[in-house]
């Protein structure tokens, strides 16, 4: 067991830091600017290639905790007065959002490149601390390590979108900013509601999150917390009605803050559902399951219609992403195994298309400076490449077979489904699918096909290296996922199961595993 | 060869791959596109790869005995998830494999697939000839829908079918958008996957349901459970009805039925030998063929073979009575496959699935002819398809006439031809099981049919030479890479019936080969078996009489169609004109398609475009609305209390201070810092004091 290996969370978590340092250091003015994006690249990328051992050792018995299960525990006192604890561990699911990040933390800066001209410092600078709280939240087991890194991320990701953002960019910055932080109040309320009643019950002071899974808490008590931890959660996925604040961070922020904010940040409050109100709030989750799922279900619908009639790209891409996410929610909170399966596949996979969505719009923005989808037309006649890649991700995003999408929609759908009570919140899924292709091959056929008029678009070069550079992993992971989701989902289904197991005790007791070979 | 199954799809997707991924380097980089001979000698020679491997596994297949004629190949797990509860309560796991599976009936659609795709393949090399930027890009797409078709015909489960039903519809959005500058051919693309994607709705809650009942989708094992799980057929609407009506919505979009037939006749934008393929040999048949597929399923739903029926020969009937005024050639095609797209479901209504995918093969030999006929024709005439624009082209075009003229035969059912036998076997199965309306429809149809079909042929090559001018000088009969596959087919509409000789005639061998693979999930009962046992001679004569002179009849019919038709277009030919006078209302509402389009506008796309406006003005106004109310709610309550503090608050202390001020203001003119003033103070005080002391002493 090597030093690295031992403490390989704390290196991929901070590792970020050492760039940030860097950077610091680095002398100013324009000349040396080339030398800051090379730091924050490569650093962004060693951060991508030191998490891949997360992978490749995650089944070894050296690096897993016997009582938990968990992998590459550390576990150190912090501040013992109040019982908080420096406590990092991965399961399947973060694992799978870990490495999520640090591969889209690394394609955000390098789209960046040429997209920044201004303050280059301080931009890479918050771009990696932002990988640094969004990695955090993802890691961290104890309540109080986890609030810490909640509200780190929410700063940088002010600065990007107020300074480097478009026209509206305070407006945009401190809607979501105070939006998000509103939310973050009432989950610190949560979770210390959690922690006092904790130690009411066993007389130790702890932000244990694993403890807490083990408490059965009175209903009553339950549904408060539950109400508190949900409005936190439910404004970062975000669910209908508190979606407001994504539109307009997406439109303002810069094309790097857009995918990161998409593929990202957006699942935090689905992983704060998965990992905490679920297996914590179990009965409380129950009991309001109909009201989550109107919400999750007018989500899809809602978004979709509304994105179908948006004239700006970076808004329809942005409410296609609150459709998407009520997908998510959908599967999470019916919590069937292959449903909440299929809802975090799904917030896989709309990192991976959303935020190659927004790639796509940051390429064309970046070569006409607007966003509105009249503006363009007949691209595929000059940039074949880039029509070629728009396709792809665009298939993927509606939901093809042989891509991801598809793969996380259908066991949403099928674990729905397969509910007895709330088999027909399926249909509304369905109908979802049917728009979410109207929306986005519309924008397909008014962006790339028909005569290219413009004057102003008839010199736009095809992606260059550097660009088809962010898209070839997200391709690959798209079709990897569409074709071969076994690898994926091979981490899932024991964290997963834990989490059934809580929500709907003794219902899916695990089968045997078998080999069903047909001659 | 059988273990090798699995490259029979694989062999075009390299051909896509190449074709793609290196005319997409060679654009990146060099800015030019790949040599024409490359491209084409790759996608045809990967789909004759194909054929050839097809026609092997054939072979191989037919050597085994009818009843082990199912080779099954599961490649590699696809979905493996966790567990889930059937309906029964049944723990399974959520398992999904990538399989191929061979029987009879996807051989005979490998066949028809890889073969007939062969021909229209080589066709396309001299129907695009002209094309520059275009080239490498049609070859693709069309190995990748080669690919897409392949895998939907050879899948072994509903999921994978459902990979291919789905890749089909892709490249028939982008090949229907193919000429990317024409915004019809756009807004046709984008209607036709959408249109299929309401279909697919019902397709994938069909899929749900059938996962949650029998735990699984692969074909073999659902079929078998169907009759154990429900041991009867379904008298009253139940489950296994709407699983089954729900795939037959699924189908309905892919096959163009009503009501989801609105999309075929648009697809026509693409290029001629797109339609050829895609719209009327083989894509638009899946529906066709997923229902036959599942026929375990529909029999044990009657209600459901019903509305199919209905749904089938309803649409027949429509389809027809909208070719017979249409003007654009392709678009009278069009309407035709719809309309025998419907007979074919008709068949599979009333129980006969064999002679549905009989009439599927033979549909996709005169079909195809009669597409790569009318490409040749409209390549010749410098893409017109106007056929008023037309007429007279015999002469210049004698290859493609002859070969058009055995499909239009073959279509309007004279006999000889393959289409008499597979349309045949359909009107005297409908008729024979019961169903004497949807016979008698279909006897009319077939007469509309043979009517605008010799319309067409009439128009187009007959008569007096309507061509412009210009376009007259040009014309010449297409190059031999394009008259070959026409006479291939051509030979193959001749051919193709006698594998299924009615009854009366011969062994009808296509229906015993397909028998085992289209299995009923109830076998009529043991005490029914004896009546199938050869009848007495004499009324075994009978029936057949009685099916000669449903033959007769329909034939008849048939050429009073044909003899109209000549009547009309050839003898007095201002009579079509006269009778448009006469009944114009009639004619304007079938000519406007039955305003269908304008109707689903009207109730569909501008509703769903109305709420999608109305919930953005809604998330503006109202959802943001009250976010920013609650913001300028504080801001105006922070104001109040900014002005509150101001003026109340604030004042308050001031007036406090005041207060003092004003005292302080008597009391500081004591202090001003002046000793002389202080020692005259002082003085006066000392005065003062002692003035008041002697005062009171005194």
């Amino acid at each position: 067991m090597s030093f690295f290996m031992e403490n390989i969370l704390n290196f991929v978590c901070f590792f970020p830091l050492i760039g940030v340092v860097l950077i610091v250091l680095w002398p100013k003015g324009k000349e040396h600017e080339n030398g800051v994006k090379w730091i924050a690249n490569i650093v962004a990328l060693i951060g991508f290639l030191i998490s891949i051992p997360l992978i490749t050792a995650f089944n070894d018995p050296r690096y897993i905790d016997t009582a938990t299960g968990m992998r590459f525990v550390i576990r150190k006192s912090w501040i013992d007065a109040i019982g908080a604890q420096y406590y990092f561990a991965i399961d399947g699911i973060s694992l799978l959002l870990v490495l999520l990040t640090t591969l889209l933390g690394f394609i955000a800066i390098l789209s960046s490149w040429s997209a920044i001209t201004e303050r280059v410092k301080e931009y890479y600078c918050y771009f990696l601390i932002l990988q640094v709280g969004m990695l955090g939240v993802f890691m961290a087991f104890d309540f109080f390590l986890f609030y810490v890194f909640w509200e780190v991320m929410l700063v940088p990701m002010y600065f990007i979108i107020g300074v480097w953002g478009g026209p509206r960019k305070l407006y945009a910055a401190i809607k979501f900013f105070l939006y998000t932080l509103a939310g973050s109040v009432l989950l610190l309320l949560g979770i210390l509601a959690l922690y006092f009643y904790q130690h009411s019950v066993t007389g130790v002071w702890s932000f244990d999150i694993l403890r807490m899974q083990q408490l059965s808490i009175p209903l009553e008590l339950q549904q408060w917390i539950f109400l508190a931890l949900f409005f936190g959660f439910a404004i970062k996925v975000p669910m209908f009605p508190f979606h407001t604040w994504l539109p307009d961070a997406h439109v303002e922020a810069p094309t790097a803050g857009s995918v990161i904010l998409a593929a990202i940040l957006l699942k935090m409050g689905t992983y704060g559902f998965v990992r905490l109100s679920l297996p914590i709030l179990p009965e409380a989750t129950m009991e309001f399951l109909p009201w989550l799922l109107v919400l999750s279900v007018i989500g899809i619908i809602y978004g979709a219609l509304v994105a179908m009639m948006q004239k700006d790209m970076k808004k329809l891409v942005a409410y296609s992403s609150v459709s998407h996410l009520g997908f998510c929610m959908l599967g999470v909170f019916v919590a069937t195994p292959v449903a909440l399966e299929g809802g975090i596949l799904q917030m896989i996979n709309h990192g991976i298309s959303t935020g190659a969505l927004f790639l796509i719009v940051g390429i064309i923005y970046e070569r006409r400076h607007t966003r509105m989808i009249a503006d363009y037309g007949g691209l595929s006649h000059i940039m074949p490449v880039f029509a070629t890649v728009f396709l792809i991700m665009t298939l993927s995003s509606i939901g093809m077979p042989t891509l991801n999408g598809f793969i996380g929609e259908f066991m949403v759908l099928q674990g729905v489904f397969a509910d007895p009570i709330y088999k027909l919140w399926a249909l509304f899924g369905v109908l979802g699918i049917v728009l979410g292709a109207a929306y986005m091959l519309w924008l397909y056929q008014r962006v790339m096909f028909g005569q290219l008029d413009d004057p102003e678009n008839r010199n736009f070069p095809d992606l260059n290296w550097r660009e088809l550079t962010t898209f070839v992993p997200l391709i690959i992971l798209a079709f990897w996922i569409g074709l071969y989701p076994k690898t994926f989902l091979d981490y899932l289904h024991a964290p997963v199961n834990q989490i059934v197991e809580r929500v709907r005790p003794g219902e899916f007791p695990l089968l045997p595993v078998q080999v069903a070979v047909k001659e | 060869m059988l273990n090798y199954l699995w490259l029979i799809p694989i062999f075009p997707l390299l051909g896509f791959a190449i074709n793609g991924l290196f005319g997409l380097w060679k654009v990146r980089r060099t800015g030019s596109r790949p040599a024409k001979p490359f491209i084409y000698s790759v996608g045809c020679g990967s789909v004759l790869l194909a054929l050839l491997l097809s026609l092997g596994c054939f072979w191989e297949l037919i050597q085994l005995d009818p009843e082990h004629r199912l080779v099954e190949q599961e490649l590699f797990t696809w979905i493996h998830g966790p567990e889930l509860r059937t309906v029964s309560g049944e723990l399974v796991n959520f398992h999904i494999t990538w399989g191929l599976q061979l029987d009879p009936l996807s051989a005979i659609m490998i066949l028809v697939v890889t073969g007939v795709g062969f021909l229209i393949h080589v066709y396309s090399i001299g129907y695009m000839a002209e094309e520059k930027e275009g080239f490498y890009r049609f070859f693709a797409y069309m190995n990748l829908f080669m690919f897409m078709m392949l895998i939907l015909v050879l899948a072994n489960n509903y999921l994978v079918m459902f990979v291919g039903w789905e890749g089909v519809g892709l490249c028939s959005y982008l090949l229907i958008g193919y000429y990317i500058h024409k915004k019809s051919a756009g807004d046709a693309a984008k209607k036709a996957f959408v249109v299929n994607r309401v279909g697919d709705l019902a397709f994938i809650i069909g899929m749900l349901m059938i996962f949650s009942y029998f735990g699984t989708l692969d074909f073999t094992e659902v079929f078998e459970q169907v009759g154990e799980m429900f041991p009867t057929p379904e008298a009253t609407w139940g489950a296994l009805s709407w699983m089954a009506l729900l795939l037959f919505i699924g189908a309905t979009g892919k096959s163009a039925q009503v009501p989801l037939f609105v999309w075929l006749p648009d697809a026509m934008e693409g290029p001629t030998p797109v339609s050829a393929l895609i719209h009327a040999a083989t894509m638009v048949t899946a529906g066709v063929y997923m229902v036959a597929r599942s026929t375990a399923i529909y029999s044990g739903a009657p209600d459901v073979l019903l509305i199919i029926a209905v749904v089938g020969i309803f649409t027949a009937l429509l389809a027809a009575s909208i070719a017979l005024f249409q003007q654009d050639i392709k678009r009278v095609l069009a309407y035709s496959t719809v309309s025998q797209l419907g007979y074919m479901f008709a068949a599979l209504g009333v129980g006969a699935v064999a002679a549905g995918i009989f009439h599927l093969m033979t549909h996709a030999f005169f079909k195809a002819l009669l597409f790569l006929g009318s490409g040749s024709v409209i390549v010749a005439l410098h893409h017109e398809q106007d056929m008023r624009k037309m007429g007279g082209l015999k002469k210049y075009l004698p290859t493609t006439c002859l070969t058009m003229w055995v499909a239009a035969l073959a279509i309007a059912g004279v006999p000889g031809l393959a289409g008499f036998f597979s349309k045949d076997e359909i009107l005297w199965r409908a008729f024979s099981s019961g169903h004497g309306l949807i016979w008698l429809v279909g006897v009319l149809v077939a007469g509309m049919t043979a009517f605008y079909m010799m319309r067409l042929m009439f128009l187009t090559f007959y008569g007096e030479a309507r061509v412009s001018q210009e376009a007259a000088h040009h014309l010449h009969e297409s190059p031999r890479v394009m008259t070959w596959p026409l006479i291939l087919l051509a030979v193959g509409a001749f051919l193709a019936g006698y594998v299924g000789l009615p009854d009366w005639l011969g062994p009808n061998r296509f229906g015993d080969f397909l028998e085992p693979a289209v299995q009923v999930a109830y076998p009529p009962p043991a005490e029914a078996l004896p009546a199938a046992e050869p009848l007495p001679a004499d009324e075994a004569h009978h029936v057949d009489w009685q099916e000669i002179g449903l033959t007769v009849f329909s034939v008849t019919v048939a050429f009073i169609g044909i003899y109209l038709a000549y009547y009309l277009f050839l003898k007095h030919k201002d009579k079509p004109a006269q009778l448009r006078e006469k009944y114009r209302a009639i004619h304007g509402v079938v000519y406007n398609k039955y305003y269908v389009d304008e109707l689903y506008d009207l109730l569909f796309v501008n509703r769903a475009k109305g709420l999608g406006r109305f919930f953005s003005a809604f998330d503006d106004n109202v959802v943001d609305g009250a976010v920013n109310g609650s913001a300028t709610i504080t801001r105006i309550s922070a104001w109040l209390s900014g002005q509150a503090d101001i003026h109340i608050v604030d004042r308050i202390v001031n007036l406090l201070a005041q207060f003092f001020d004003s005292f302080s203001t008597v009391f500081r003119r004591f202090q001003t810092g002046l000793v002389q003033r202080y020692a005259l103070f002082f003085v006066v005080g000392i005065i003062l004091v002692i003035s008041l002391y002697l005062y009171l002493e005194s």
